[in-house]
């Protein structure tokens, strides 16, 4: 079934060796020490470096967006009710002074017709006590913290990272439930709201912690929300929960009931037994929250990370400065650049031991330490040929077997095409770099520094291949084939249709017709449509890669180790 | 050798550090030279020289004593109540011994426990201290009875001068000027009162026995007469069990000048300067200094004389100090009362003339003769000394008590030195004297001793409890007090300039924003130290600095209340927004009153609640401390000669669940608002209150029993009792009505 597209952008000579590694001075770096690769006073690197910091400061503007939530007049609201912006509420959950890996911030951008700020909930790890957590929060600032499709996508997510790395579920709860003129897309099918709740029961049975925190509303379906959770704090005054609020209340019985009344913190902590822990506010209420992770005693099912004697507790800073990551991916996507040359500003010391080195070399394999911490990590340097993949699923073999965690850095067009790259079994070799790299029950992350295309996504550990974490840069493109290709390949059938038909179709024609479509692939291959959808889990700047793919190994460490088991290779 | 520079020789060894060959020379006069100079010679049946010491004391004192023992190689003996067992003063001597509970009657005061404390250790000799029994007859008898020194005057001195009307008449008989007044044995109230209008209002009345202000009055006009006099005959017998009352003329501007003299078993007795002790508060000296300032040698040498007259006129020996009333308005001294002991300021008579006070004591009790004479005795520089307390100076400088939870007192040097009892993590009791330490300062001349002072008191660092550090610090920094402009009245004459900061209000805010922002950073950066140093290289970018967000900064609101002393409008809130760059340094901004302030600040951590912080390219030292009381994390910062004081609120109260006693409405709908019910059936064991009674919210009413257990039911607000009809037996069912509680 792999069927491989290719642009052939590079030639297949000059995609096998882009670029011949430097000659190191023989008293100049040590073994495995890889060089700089980047050449400072060249006019492409200050073009590169312009285009990304342009690209960089977008980033940072959209984000700065999102972060003040549903507006200046919901934010003034929320605040007259004594209640922290989701954020500000992480921000005192977590260790005072920790990092917080947000995750899919720019979710829900230009989505729908009205700006739903990160998809009106915030997601992402931080640590407890040292526990790392998962927090779903919702955003009451953003259309009154309701579920659109979106919304649901982003919680069902958060919550598959947690099952998926072990880590206990903090639910910050204010949200008035589905959002009723969408509900047909956020209420019925298998990836619905619905699935919420059964991944809460999933979880707890697998002795994965849920935790809900009540300091906002939590009506109708929400209300399973603390109702299914391990323990549950409310807040006073904020905090309710019930299955119809007093409108509907009135409406079905009559009976008329305050809010507070109905489904308060009292009811639920002294009467219902819904809830677990009485807050007097908000700030006691995330005391409550960190005191429940801190009794949590996971200590007896301390992960990998307790077991790793291989982790350095030293470790060295990349020799080349992070910064320069910034200045590496070329503005003009055609252009090729040496994944070596992002390893080196990745990993602890700038050390990488190359495997097989000299053979498939447009898949740059090879060992190195992230933070103290082995890794194995695969990035591309061109196009994928019979070679490069099954030097991959080698490679990927080797790690599952020492449980070491991988890395994808990918840069792809795709797998090479061709009479004679087909006759030579390519579909064969990429099935079995597909095959291994769907087995591996390693920790996986991956970081699309340039290109994601064709087939080569699937082999580089796309999203449909479960990495445990998935971010792009912002000069990423995700697409099945280059948009040039593909008016390319539609154009011809096009033009086969209307000769079927007897039209005349003019150069003009053919020319406006492939414009649309280089178009259309322009825009649903930019980063942004990927992350608004959800198909990662987003957008950071080059120069915070080595930081987040430490801090994504370190939450996905949580697990015990499991063995791979692969299927029928075909030889 | 220059003798001012001697002189810091000495100083330095009152630290205790070692024994200086200078120390040894002054006190090389043998016995046999002080008998050539008219001592006589020592009897071979004396004593042997005293080999280890009690001391009867607690605190400062007792280890300020053993410090002089340990340099002279005498082994220590300390007593404890329950109270002090692991107290400093305990740990400080070679051997220690248990002599009752905390209460002072049952343990410090109890003669009959230290003496047999001192025979079990086999001490020699018990040192009184200050306080406690230093100052009682029969307590020094005692010690003669038992063949203990007492190291002090002799019982007959001690009751000589106790009795604060005998001890005038002696003085009046030996030629001591005295303050008009009237000293006799006729207490009936008509006779006090007319007294009172021979000696001419205002009068002072106090008790004959007893000291510190205990009882004193004074009295304006004869129509305070009577009110006062009968508090001070209650207050009297209360404190001193004997209601005994004298009074005197009370002089409008006085100051208070003590001697202090030194005499040895031959009848020698010299003077050591005086010691200017005016500013006081309730009756109480805080700042001490010698010698007294604005005044000239020939009143020094007419006040000396006029001391070792008294002190001759009762034979006595070892160290006291006779405390004369100095009208400021003519220049007449009047001879007020001695202190047969040696006293809480000593410190500052030592800073000036170079010697241990502590071993003349010693020296003394052992027969030695004084080692110089009166032409010898020294008046070298200035020195203060302020007394630490644990108080409240805005409620009245009351006694306070707590944790010292953060403890630095500035480090001694040849010309700082610091007397404490006291550690981190001691607690200030109130069974005891609420001193911390005794900041003592030399200086070459008074000005320089003051800046010394100032210097020293703005890096005292205690946190945990209120203390009179600031007050200290604005007497210091006052006019009046910079030109030696003092009197007994100093403080309340001042007040308007020492309570109030009004006037400064608005630097003052603006100071503790700044404050506000190096304690922010300080905190920041300190959390992230400690993360530092655990955990593995992986776990540890979870810690990183600065704290990693995606594509944002990472920000941190501090919401802080600063506590100003001398504000009585309350505490202020303070809202900083702090940013970590990427740098590790901190951009803090603060939205204040009509102000908002923006720092870049770079803080490193040195270890020990200690940072150097540089905002906006000056970079200053910081100490901070914080601890957690009353669900408020407090803060404490010192900078440069700043001190402010913080509280954040801690997210989790104490009090987990007072509100669950809030019922929703409807669950109550069957009975009136505040009506209560019983929890639970059981047994009424306890009726704590009475129908119609006022009560407070949460208040104890009942107590029931139920399944072994009792549970309290307590008033759900205030208002009165209706309906309390229970009785202790009586059983009550489940839900049943218990009473109700009625505005």
């Amino acid at each position: 079934m792999l069927r491989a597209f290719a642009r052939r952008a590079v030639s297949a000579s000059s995609g096998r060796a882009p670029a011949p590694p430097r000659r190191r001075g023989r008293r100049g770096l040590s073994s495995g020490v890889l060089p700089d690769g980047v050449d400072r006073g060249s006019g492409e690197y200050a073009r590169n470096a312009g285009a990304m910091a342009d690209l960089v400061s977008q980033l940072q503007s959209h984000v700065q967006k999102v972060i003040g939530g549903g507006g200046a007049e919901a934010v003034r609201r929320n605040k007259s009710r004594n209640k922290l912006l989701p954020r500000e509420r992480i921000d005192r959950l977590i260790d005072p002074g920790s990092s917080f890996l947000e995750l899919s911030q720019l979710a829900g951008h230009e989505l729908y017709e009205d700006p739903l700020p990160s998809a009106g909930i915030v997601t992402g790890i931080g640590p407890v006590y040292g526990q790392l957590c998962m927090f779903v929060a919702n955003d009451p600032t953003v259309k009154g913290g309701t579920y659109f499709p979106i919304t649901v996508k982003k919680h069902l997510r958060a919550q598959e990272i947690a099952a998926q790395c072990k880590l206990p579920c903090v639910y910050l709860v204010d949200s008035g439930g589905a959002f009723l003129p969408k509900q047909a897309d956020v209420f019925p099918d298998k990836e619905n709201f619905g699935r919420i709740f059964y991944n809460q029961a999933v979880m707890s049975s697998k002795g994965i912690p849920q935790i809900a925190l009540v300091l906002g509303s939590c009506t109708a379906g929400g209300a399973y929300i603390p109702a299914m959770a391990d323990e549950s704090v409310m807040v006073k005054g904020n905090g309710t929960i019930f299955l119809a609020g007093p409108p509907l209340v009135k409406a079905a019985t009559g009976e008329e009931v305050s809010a507070e009344d109905l489904g308060g913190a009292a009811v639920h902590c002294k009467t219902s037994g819904v809830s677990d822990y009485f807050a007097q506010d908000e700030l006691h209420g995330l005391a409550l929250g960190r005191n429940i992770i801190k009794n949590l005693h996971t200590a007896g099912k301390q992960g990998t990370l307790a077991r790793l004697q291989n982790v350095n507790s030293e470790f060295k800073e990349p020799l080349y400065d992070v910064k320069e990551l910034r200045s590496i991916a070329p503005t003009d996507h055609k252009q090729a650049f040496d994944i070596r040359s992002v390893i080196a500003r990745i990993v602890d010391g700038s050390e990488f031991d190359e495997f097989k080195k000299l053979y498939g070399t447009t898949l740059v394999t090879g060992f190195a330490r992230i933070f103290g911490q082995p890794v194995g990590i695969i990035g591309n340097n061109g196009i994928l040929f019979n070679e490069s993949a099954l030097k991959g699923a080698h490679f990927i073999e080797l790690c599952c077997q020492r449980n070491i965690p991988l890395i994808f850095l990918q840069n792809i067009t795709g797998f090479m095409v061709g009479s004679r790259s087909e006759a030579n079994g390519i579909a064969k070799s990429g099935a079995k770099m597909v095959m291994a790299v769907s087995c591996a029950k390693v920790p996986k992350v991956t970081i699309i520094v340039g290109g994601s295309f064709g087939a080569g996504n699937y082999a580089m550990c796309g999203r449909a291949y479960s990495p445990d974490f998935m971010f792009l840069w912002p000069n990423a493109r995700i697409s099945v084939m280059g948009g040039t290709q593909a008016a390319g390949v539609l154009s011809q059938i096009e033009r086969a249709n209307k000769k079927r038909q007897g039209v005349q179709w003019t150069k003009e024609d053919e020319e406006s017709f492939k414009a649309k479509v280089v178009e259309a692939y322009e825009r649903e291959g930019n980063s942004y449509y990927s992350t608004a959808r959800l198909w990662d889990d987003g957008i950071i700047d080059p120069a915070d890669t080595r930081k987040v793919i430490g801090l994504s190994i370190s939450a996905s460490l949580n697990r015990d180790p499991e063995d791979t088991k692969y299927g029928v290779f075909r030889m | 050798m220059p003798s001012s520079m001697a002189l810091l020789i000495l100083r330095r060894n009152l630290h205790g550090r070692t024994s200086s060959l200078l120390q040894a020379r002054l006190f090389s006069r043998s016995p046999e030279a002080a008998a050539a100079a008219g001592a006589p010679k020592r009897r071979t049946s004396e004593p042997k020289p005293i080999e280890k010491i009690l001391v009867a004391n607690r605190g400062e004192i007792a280890c300020r004593i053993f410090r002089t023992a340990r340099r002279l190689g005498i082994p220590t003996v300390a007593v404890y109540s329950d109270a002090d067992a692991g107290a400093l003063h305990v740990r400080s001597a070679d051997e220690a011994v248990r002599i009752g509970p905390a209460p002072a009657r049952l343990s410090y005061l109890s003669g009959a426990s230290i003496i047999d404390a001192a025979l079990r250790a086999g001490a020699q000799a018990i040192h009184p201290g200050y306080g406690f029994l230093s100052e009682s007859a029969e307590f020094a008898q005692l010690c003669e009875d038992n063949g203990l020194t007492f190291i002090g005057p002799p019982a007959s001195a001690i009751r000589d001068m106790g009795d604060k009307s005998a001890s005038k008449k002696i003085m009046g008989s030996a030629g001591v000027p005295l303050v008009p007044g009237y000293h006799g044995d006729e207490q009936d109230i008509d006779f006090m009162r007319s007294e009172a209008e021979k000696i001419g209002y205002p009068i002072l009345i106090k008790p004959t026995h007893g000291g510190g202000g205990k009882g004193m009055r004074i009295v304006q006009s004869t129509n305070e007469f009577v009110d006062s006099f009968l508090g001070a005959q209650r207050e009297a017998a209360a404190s001193f069990g004997v209601d005994k009352i004298l009074l005197e003329k009370y002089i409008t501007r006085p100051r208070h000048i003590e001697v202090q003299i030194f005499g040895d078993k031959y009848g020698n007795v010299l003077y050591l300067n005086e010691r200017d002790c005016s500013v006081q508060r309730r009756h109480q000296k805080i700042i001490e200094e010698a010698p007294a300032p604005n005044v000239t040698s020939d009143f020094r040498t007419h006040l000396g004389q006029a001391a070792v007259s008294a002190a001759k006129a009762v034979n006595y020996h070892n160290a006291g100090t006779v405390e004369f009333i100095v009208d400021t308005a003519s220049g007449q001294f009047y001879f007020m009362e001695m202190n047969t002991r040696l006293q809480v300021e000593h410190p500052v008579t030592e800073m000036i003339v170079g010697q241990d006070l502590v071993e003349w004591q010693i020296r003394v009790a052992n027969g030695e003769p004084l080692p110089i004479d009166q032409s010898e005795v020294p008046l070298l520089g200035h020195a203060f000394e302020a007394r630490i307390y644990a108080e409240n100076v805005p409620k009245g400088f009351l006694p306070a008590t707590g944790v010292l939870h953060h403890y630095r007192p500035v480090p001694g040097t040849s010309s700082v030195r610091v007397d404490t009892g006291v550690e981190e993590g001691d607690t200030v009791s109130m069974h005891y004297d609420p001193m911390i330490a005794k900041l003592v300062v030399w200086g070459e001349s008074r000005s320089a001793a003051l800046v010394k002072l100032k210097d020293s008191l703005s890096k005292f660092q205690v946190a945990g409890l209120p203390t009179n550090i600031n007050f200290l610090r604005k007497l210091a920094n006052h006019w009046a007090f910079e030109d030696g402009d003092v009197e007994t009245h100093f403080i309340e004459h001042f007040k308007d300039d020492l309570f109030d900061d009004s006037c400064h209000e608005n630097e003052a805010y603006k100071e503790a924003i700044y404050s506000a922002a190096l304690v922010a950073a300080c905190i920041c950066n300190k959390e992230n130290s400690n993360f530092r140093e655990g955990g593995n290289g992986l776990n540890s970018i979870w810690y990183a600095n600065p704290p990693f967000r995606v594509n944002h900064c990472a920000k941190r609101v501090f919401e802080f209340k600063w506590d100003n002393d001398y504000d009585s409008t309350g505490s202020k809130p303070l809202v900083l927004s702090l940013t970590y760059q990427a740098d590790g340094q901190y951009d803090i901004e603060v939205e204040g009153e009509g102000t908002s302030l923006g720092f870049h600040v770079k803080v490193t951590y040195l270890g020990n609640h200690d940072f150097r912080v540089e905002v906006d390219g000056v970079s200053v030292q910081v100490s901070l401390a914080t601890y957690e009381k009353d669900l408020d994390k407090h803060i404490h910062i010192w900078h440069g000669s700043k001190h402010h004081h913080f509280r954040q609120k801690l997210g989790q109260p104490l009090f987990d669940d007072d509100d669950s006693q809030h019922k929703p409405s409807f669950e109550m709908a069957s009975h009136p608002q505040g009506t209560v019910v019983a929890p639970m059936a059981g047994l009424v064991v306890k009726v704590l209150a009475k129908d119609g009674m006022r009560v407070e919210e949460g208040q104890p009413i009942l107590v029931l029993e139920a399944m072994k257990m009792e549970h309290v039911v307590k008033a759900p607000s205030a208002g009165h009792v209706h309906g309390l009809a229970v009785t202790a037996g009586q059983q009550v069912p489940d839900s049943s009505v218990l009473f109700s509680i009625k505005e």
